[in-house]
C-alpha cells in the first residue's frame, strides 16, 4: 500500500466515525433547542405551582411534578436496596457456576429485556388484582376496593421492578471494580466475609453504586408505560394522600395533552414546557449522580 | 544453629486447581521464630503452598486440599477451625503491596478495629507499635492521616507489614514482598525480616535467590509442584544433596 492510499483510508476511518458521533450531538442540540424555544415562556411559578385548569389548556403541573416526585422517591426507597442487595450476593456471596447464581442471573437479564408496557401489565395483574384484591378481601369487608385498583404504591413496585435489572447491573459493575488485592488483605487480616463487603468492597464502590443507583431511577423517572394502569391519573382535583391514591405523572401528562385533550393545539405550549420539565428533573438527577461521584471520590482519596 | 521446636507442618499436602495439581504429596516442617524461604521457578507451586498455610486457597473457586497442615498440632482444614481466627494468627504479606485506599493510621488500625478495639488511646498505641515493629514510624509520624497510597513503594509494603504486625500474628507468610520495589527499599524489607524472626516465624516465597540466602535459615526448592528438597539455608546453597537444586541455584535453568 503506498502512503498516499493509507492516508486517504485513515481520512475515511477517522472521518466516518466522527460524523456519526456528532451527528449524536446534532440531534441531542435539536431536540433541546425545540423544546426550550417552545416551552420557556410557558414557564412560570404559577405554571410550576398550578395545578390545570380549563381541561388542561391553562393552568399548572404542580401535581404531576409531586406524582412523578412520590413515584421516584417510593421506587428508590423499595428497588434501589433490593437490588444492592441481590448485586452484592450475586457478586460476594454466589459461587459464579451454582445453579442458583445462574438462574438469577437468567432472571436479571430476562427481566432487562421486558417491554416496560408488559411490568404495566404485570403491574395490574400481580399487585392490584392480586396483591390488593387478596388485601380487600382479607381486611376489608365492605365490597368496596380499597387496595385493589390503582394508586400510587402499586405504581411504584412496578416501576421498582422495571428498574431493578439496571441497579443491580449497575451495583454489580461498581462491585467488580473494587480491586482483589483489597479483599484478600482484608481477610488475610482476620476480617470476616461481611466485614470485608462492609468496610472495603461498599465504601470502594460507592460511587459507582450510588451512580448507578440515581441513573436506574432517572430512567424509572422517564417511563410512562408501566403506571399506565396502575396508578396514574388523567386529572386529580387533589394530591395524593395516602398509598393507596392515585397520582398524576408528568410524562402521563404529556400524553393525556397530546392525545386526549379536547383541544391540543390549545396545549401546545404547555406541552412543551412540561416536557421541558421532565427533561430539567431527569437531568437533575442525571447531574446529581456526576455530582456525588466527584465528592466521594475526592473523600475517599485525601 | 540448634533446631527449635515445629510450629507448622504440612503431611502429604495435595493441592488442585481443578483437574490440573498445583501441590504434589509435600511435607515440611516450619520452624519456631526462624525463617524459611521457598524458593523455585515460576509457576513451580511455591506461591500456591504459601497461601494454604492460612487458607487463602479458600478463596479460589476451584480450589481443592488434600493432606494435612498442622498448626501447633491441629490440622486447620478441620472443620472446627475457624478461619477467621487462623488468619489472626497467621499473617499474610503479599506481592503487590496492597493499603487500602484510607490514611496510614486507618490502614494500620484496620485490623484492630474489626476485631472491636474502638478506643483511640489503644489504636495510637498498636499503630505506632506496629509501625515501628515495620521500620515506618520515623518517616510517616507526622502524617499519619495522610493516604496510604501516597507513599512510594516500599514504605506501602512496609505498611501493609504494620498492618499485618497490628493483629498480633505469630506467624507471618510472605509472599515475593520485595519483587516490586527498587534494591534499596528490598534491603529494607530483608532487614525487617531479619529482625521480625526474634518475634515471629515466618515464611517467605521469593524468586531471587541471594534474597533466600541473605534472610533465611531454612530454604525448601520446588520444581513442578514438588518439594525437591529441603534443608538448613546454607546446606541449600553450598552442598545440595540433589542435583535439580544445584542446577536451579547455580543458574542452570529457571
Amino acid at each position: 500500500m503506498t502512503k498516499t492510499k493509507r492516508n486517504i483510508l485513515g481520512a475515511i476511518a477517522y472521518s466516518v466515525p466522527a460524523f456519526f458521533a456528532l451527528m449524536i450531538v446534532a440531534i441531542v442540540l435539536y431536540v433541546m433547542t425545540t423544546i426550550v424555544a417552545g416551552g420557556w415562556g410557558s414557564l412560570t411559578m404559577d405554571f410550576l405551582l398550578g395545578a390545570p385548569e380549563e381541561g388542561m389548556t391553562k393552568g399548572g403541573i404542580f401535581p404531576a411534578i409531586f406524582g412523578t416526585f412520590l413515584l421516584v422517591v417510593i421506587m428508590s426507597v423499595v428497588g434501589v436496596p433490593v437490588g444492592t442487595m441481590t448485586a452484592i450476593y450475586l457478586s460476594e456471596y454466589a459461587s459464579q457456576r451454582s445453579v442458583l447464581a445462574r438462574l438469577i442471573r437468567f432472571a436479571v437479564n430476562t427481566l432487562a429485556g421486558v417491554p416496560a408496557i408488559v411490568f404495566g401489565l404485570f403491574g395490574l395483574g400481580f399487585f392490584i388484582q392480586f396483591v390488593g384484591a387478596g388485601v380487600d378481601k382479607a381486611l376489608y369487608d365492605d365490597g368496596l376496593l380499597h387496595w385493589g385498583q390503582p394508586n400510587i404504591l402499586w405504581a411504584s413496585l412496578t416501576m421498582a421492578l422495571l428498574t431493578l435489572p439496571v441497579v443491580i447491573v449497575a451495583v454489580e459493575e461498581a462491585i467488580k471494580t473494587v480491586p482483589r488485592e483489597l479483599r484478600e488483605a482484608s481477610l488475610a487480616l482476620g476480617a470476616t466475609k461481611w466485614q470485608t463487603i462492609r468496610k472495603v468492597v461498599i465504601p470502594n464502590s460507592i460511587t459507582g453504586m450510588l451512580t448507578g443507583g440515581i441513573l436506574a431511577v432517572s430512567r424509572g423517572a422517564g417511563e410512562v408505560a408501566p403506571i399506565l394502569f396502575t396508578g396514574a391519573a388523567y386529572f386529580l382535583p387533589h394530591l395524593p394522600g395516602g398509598l393507596s391514591d392515585q397520582f398524576m405523572e408528568l410524562g402521563y401528562h404529556i400524553y393525556i395533552m397530546a392525545t386526549q385533550s379536547p383541544d391540543v393545539e390549545a396545549t401546545r405550549g404547555i406541552q412543551y414546557a412540561t416536557t421541558l420539565v421532565l427533561l430539567l428533573l431527569t437531568f437533575a438527577l442525571n447531574f446529581s449522580a456526576i455530582f456525588l461521584r466527584y465528592r466521594l471520590r475526592k473523600r475517599i482519596i485525601t | 544453629m540448634a533446631k527449635t521446636d515445629v510450629r507448622m507442618k504440612t503431611e502429604g499436602l495435595n493441592i488442585y486447581y481443578g483437574p490440573k495439581q498445583a501441590i504434589k504429596n509435600v511435607t515440611l516442617d516450619i520452624f519456631t521464630h526462624r525463617v524459611t524461604a521457598l524458593i523455585g521457578p515460576s509457576g513451580c507451586g511455591k506461591s500456591t503452598y504459601l497461601r494454604s498455610l492460612n487458607r487463602m486457597n479458600d478463596l479460589i473457586e476451584n480450589a481443592r486440599v488434600e493432606g494435612q497442615v498442622l498448626l501447633d498440632g491441629v490440622n486447620i482444614y478441620d472443620r472446627q477451625v475457624d478461619v477467621v481466627e487462623l488468619r489472626k494468627k497467621v499473617g499474610m504479606i503479599f506481592q503487590k503491596s496492597n493499603p487500602f485506599p484510607k490514611s496510614i493510621f486507618e490502614n494500620v488500625a484496620y485490623g484492630p478495629r474489626i476485631n472491636g478495639m474502638n478506643d483511640k488511646k489503644k489504636l495510637d498505641e498498636v499503630v505506632e507499635r506496629s509501625l515501628k515493629q515495620a521500620a515506618l514510624w520515623d518517616e510517616v509520624k507526622d502524617d499519619l492521616g495522610k493516604s496510604g497510597l501516597s507513599l512510594s513503594g516500599g514504605q506501602q509494603q512496609r505498611l501493609c507489614i504494620a498492618r499485618a504486625l497490628a493483629v498480633d500474628p505469630e506467624i507471618l507468610l510472605m509472599d515475593e514482598p520485595a519483587s516490586a520495589l527498587d534494591p534499596i527499599a528490598t534491603a529494607k524489607i530483608e532487614e525487617l525480616v531479619y529482625e521480625l524472626k526474634n518475634t515471629y516465624t515466618i515464611v517467605i516465597v521469593t524468586h531471587n535467590m541471594q534474597q533466600a540466602a541473605r534472610v533465611s535459615d531454612y530454604t525448601g526448592f520446588f520444581y513442578m509442584g514438588e518439594l525437591i528438597e529441603f534443608d538448613e539455608t546454607k546446606k541449600i546453597f553450598t552442598v545440595p544433596a540433589k542435583k535439580q537444586t544445584e542446577d536451579y541455584i547455580t543458574g542452570r535453568f529457571g
